[in-house]
């Protein structure tokens, strides 16, 4: 088999089971994919000798007639999540060295079923940044460009998102505060779902805001997203808000019949200043699905407004307090003292060496909204208006609605390095459709559905009802059938 | 509201991060810029509103109060940069 690298994990998986690709050809492919797109810098620490020792257990499973869906499947992890001896460090200088002695729940459930681990992949500095660019490793690069410039691949899960664009890997575990999977998904072609809030167990995964934090998959098509993710989900005594529910076979649930299902359409996401070519493709989504069977109904979220300030409130105000554990004492980078530094300079000589612009700004916003005299009106009363943005969703789902249709992005992907003279801002525009769905801890897919008019792909988002992944997974089927999306990027790395 | 240097000479000590003097103006007016971005939050009526502490109404498990772990000083201070005797070792704290 040529280039099994690009297979999707369901074609891969049933090769496996029938004995016409083994593990190790496979993960030898993704092996060699990768040592040749160094140009993406994607993985940041590669795990070849552990990708071959899994992939040979692997293939005994497969002949053993024991093989669960991700049995063999080489995957990339995003650098949040600790893996056992192998370095993680959340795209931090701060963490630099760190060799975690466990592993998170999640990496442990996608081992536990077989998958194979081909190494750690780019993000932007512990989750914070949408373009990749706030890496200690550099940024990582969209396999597509339409020019000579590079693109970036989203972010935070801009590696993961590049990788498995470019078939480097045949699936990536991404994370999502704030659109983190689904913005780099749309920028990439490719699809990515955050789950609700306590679906996959967040021990384990370097914290940023813990009340919004999911992990999830990133993968080439929705029936992968929906394998994938019932291997990462699942109870854990470890989390307490993991959720004690059974994982039901998401893939199972995939028939692609949306008829009779009501789709909102937010008349509060059709922002100002909307580029022409988003409006168009979702409505030429809503069309899809309107095709397919499905009712369209306008609907009103009346505080989409203010999400993304409240969760520019909310956000650091919990990484202020997560990042608070990296004083240079247990772990990571420690700076260097001069004579007569005591340990408040150790501290803030560590912080302000390890710690990047992004990551001190949203700190020190997230300090000034907790400090004495503004927790109230900053931080209470972001708490407040997030309480108001689950009460829109809860009252739509009252209404019937079964899933809510919107853009994933406000543009197609941009230059790396295009942003960086903007206001942090306008940087932050880029979770608008995006971080409502955080807030509300909902369950929320971005899938690819055309491509601009430069050639580069956009995706449209649909948001589902808590704890009906399944049912959002379905939708996100029928609407990846009617999309057709099958655009790949050239190679040129 | 806007911040000062004062108040980003503050905000920066509290939240430990060592900034130079002559890098505090552009911090300052970052904060700013940040801060009066989250002012539209004042346009949204929140009386009687009770802030969200869960997502999911969800009661919070519990677990019998007994040691589940342990006896792993080893592994604990593998990562430490300065470790001695069993010990996290820091600049003197007291004088």
């Amino acid at each position: 088999m040529s280039n099994p690298n690009e297979l999707t994990i369901a074609e891969a998986r049933d090769a496996l089971r029938k004995g016409d690709l083994t593990a190790v050809d496979l993960t030898e492919a993704c092996l060699s994919a990768i040592e040749a797109a160094g140009a993406l810098n994607a993985f940041v620490h590669k795990t070849p000798e552990i990708a071959m020792e899994q992939a040979r257990a692997a293939d005994d499973r497969i002949r053993a007639g024991d093989a669960p869906a991700m049995c063999g499947i080489p995957i990339g992890i995003k650098d949040l999540f600790c893996t056992r001896g192998v370095p993680s460090q959340a795209a931090s200088k701060i963490l630099n060295g760190f060799v975690p002695p466990y592993e998170s729940t999640v990496t442990r459930q996608l081992f536990e079923s077989g998958a194979v681990m081909l190494g750690k992949l780019n993000m932007d500095e512990f989750a914070m940044g949408s373009s990749n660019e706030t890496s200690v490793y550099g940024p990582a690069v969209n396999p597509w460009r339409v020019d000579d410039r590079l693109l970036t691949p989203g972010g935070s899960s801009g590696g993961s998102a590049a990788a498995v664009a470019a078939d480097l890997c045949l699936g990536a575990t991404g994370t999502d505060t704030g659109g983190s999977i689904r913005q780099p998904a749309a920028f990439t072609g490719t699809v990515g779902i955050k789950p609700t809030y306590g679906r996959c167990s967040r021990w384990g995964i370097v914290a940023f805001a813990s009340s919004l934090d999911q992990a999830g998959p990133m993968t080439r098509s929705v029936r992968d997203a929906a394998i994938m993710l019932g291997a990462m989900a699942g109870h854990d005594p470890m989390d307490s808000t993991s959720a004690d529910m059974p994982v039901p076979d998401f893939e199972a649930m995939l028939t692609g019949d949306v008829r009779g299902k009501k789709i909102g359409i937010p008349r509060e996401y059709r922002m100002d200043g909307m580029p022409e070519e988003i409006e168009a493709l979702w409505q030429k989504g809503a069309d899809m699905l309107r095709d397919a069977g499905a009712e369209i109904v306008d609907i009103s979220l009346p505080h989409t407004k203010y999400a993304l300030p409240a969760y520019y409130v909310i956000a650091p105000a919990e990484a202020s307090s997560n990042l608070a554990r990296y004083d240079g004492v247990r772990y990571g980078h420690r700076a260097k003292l001069g004579p007569g530094d005591g340990i408040t300079e150790m501290y803030e000589k560590t912080r302000a060496e390890g710690f990047g612009h992004e990551v001190q700004r949203r700190v020190m916003i997230g300090t000034y909204v907790l400090s004495a005299g503004f927790y109230d009106a900053y931080y209470n009363r972001a708490r407040k208006v997030r309480a108001l943005i689950k009460r829109d969703f809860d009252q739509v789902f009252a209404d019937g609605i079964d899933a809510i249709l919107t853009p994933a992005t406000p543009s197609s992907a941009f230059g790396l390095g295009e942003m960086q003279d903007a206001d942090p801002i306008a940087m932050y525009l880029n979770d608008v459709f995006t971080v409502t769905v955080n807030l509300a801890g909902l369950p929320g897919i971005s899938v690819p559905v055309g491509l601009d008019r430069q050639g580069l792909p956009l995706g449209l988002q649909l948001i589902g009802r808590p704890w009906e992944e399944g049912d959002l997974l379905n939708h996100a089927y029928a609407l990846e059938q009617a999309a057709g999306f099958s655009a790949k990027p050239q190679k040129w790395w | 509201m806007s911040i000062d240097i004062t108040t980003a000479r503050k905000v920066a000590h509290l939240a430990r991060i060592a900034v130079r003097d002559e890098d505090l103006p552009d911090l300052a007016r970052e904060l700013s810029a940040v801060l009066a971005f989250m002012e539209q939050l004042n346009e949204v009526d929140v009386e009687g509103v009770v802030p969200m502490t869960s997502v999911t109404p969800m009661r919070l498990k519990r677990r019998p109060d007994v040691v589940t772990d342990g006896n792993i000083q080893d592994l604990i201070l593998a990562n430490a940069p300065d470790a001695r005797e069993g010990f996290f070792v820091v600049p003197k704290v007291v004088e």
